[in-house]
């Protein structure tokens, strides 16, 4: 189904894909709300909470261009070191912005 | 002596404000985001009125990115609910790993500060909470921190577009990218995480490769996830 984007096509897009946002943001309580907390779902929860990062770094890294691993590994590199988020973040994007100069 | 555990899930003007002051910094590259959005937005012949609405509703940036590419004259509306709901379903997931803190709010509340849930006040909070620390102030204040500025740069970017020509030769695209790697980095690390990762990164690039696009977060994050299942940390008895 195509929706014209003319007169008040556009605002109805934009409030249908705010309802689906708004879903997943308030899907994954409600539905957690049915589950007792024990121990193997605190574990569950626990273990997936990093994956979800690690989810979305991955193809980040392997799909991007040398400027973005550089920037990852120097990221990585930095937080190791100091364990200071900015300073880490801050390396990384420099060393991003300084790779693709060249 | 840390705060118990029974006071991790506390929610005051003074936890939001400070959250909210702890994702400024953050927030100055999201302007720059916002930028490339509003500009990127007009470019597709949006109203500037429509890119800030959308940036106000749906606040998540790279499903906005993502509708942009289908816009048009005429819009595929199942193709854009779908593309939109598979690219946010990991908010699903935020959702769930808060549930054990947000589950002692009253439920006005417990939806009201998911609103603004977002990847990096959620990283925040879940990383404050490992710490035995408050985190949901972290997660609305963060949030809107993170929602205040993503609609101000969506205006900077179609008003005055042409200031960052380039983002992507400034390192820009890779703020989220740095920030959240060094949320894992910072977490917890031992033998049971590294495998829960790699299991994470191996599933999230196979479904990356072969699934269905926009599919990999939430293959990845699940699979992680069974891993914490199967090999249980050390019970420590209460």
């Amino acid at each position: 189904m195509n929706i014209e984007t003319a007169g008040l096509g556009t605002l109805a897009l934009i409030l249908a894909m705010a309802a689906v946002t708004l879903a997943t943001r308030w899907g994954g309580v409600f539905v957690m709300s049915f589950i007792p907390v024990g121990y193997r779902v605190k574990q569950f929860i626990n273990a997936m909470s990093g994956s979800v990062l690690v989810a979305l770094l991955a193809p980040m890294a392997v799909d991007g261009d040398n400027g973005a691993r550089l920037a990852l590994l120097t990221t990585a590199v930095v937080m190791l070191l100091f364990k200071k988020p900015l300073p880490a973040i801050a390396a990384g994007i420099l060393a991003a912005a300084l790779f693709r100069q060249f | 002596m840390p705060p118990s555990n029974a006071e991790l899930h506390q929610l005051n003007a003074r936890l939001v404000w400070a959250g909210f002051k702890q994702l400024v910094p953050l927030s100055l590259f999201v302007i720059a985001f916002g930028a490339a959005f509003g500009l990127a937005a007009t470019q597709a012949e949006l109203s500037e009125f429509s890119a800030i609405l959308m940036s106000t509703l749906v606040f998540a940036g790279a499903s906005q990115f993502a509708a942009l590419e289908l816009w048009g004259p005429e819009v595929p509306l199942f193709t854009l609910l779908l593309t939109v709901f598979a690219i946010n379903a990991r908010h699903l997931l935020m959702g769930a790993t808060l549930y054990p803190w947000l589950c002692h709010l009253p439920s006005a509340r417990r939806y009201g500060v998911m609103l603004v849930a977002s990847d990096a006040n959620w990283a925040m909070a879940i990383q404050a909470f490992a710490r035995n620390q408050p985190g949901l102030g972290l997660l609305l204040g963060g949030g809107l921190a993170l929602w205040s500025f993503w609609i101000f740069g969506t205006w900077l970017g179609i008003y005055f577009g042409g200031v960052i020509q380039d983002p992507k030769s400034l390192g820009l695209d890779m703020v989220m990218g740095c920030f959240l790697l060094a949320m894992v980095v910072g977490g917890e690390k031992n033998l049971r995480m590294l495998l829960i990762w790699t299991v994470a990164a191996c599933s999230s690039l196979l479904a990356y490769w072969y699934l269905p696009e926009n599919s990999h977060v939430v293959v990845g994050a699940l699979a992680g996830g069974i891993v914490g299942l199967v090999w249980l940390e050390q019970h420590h008895e209460h």
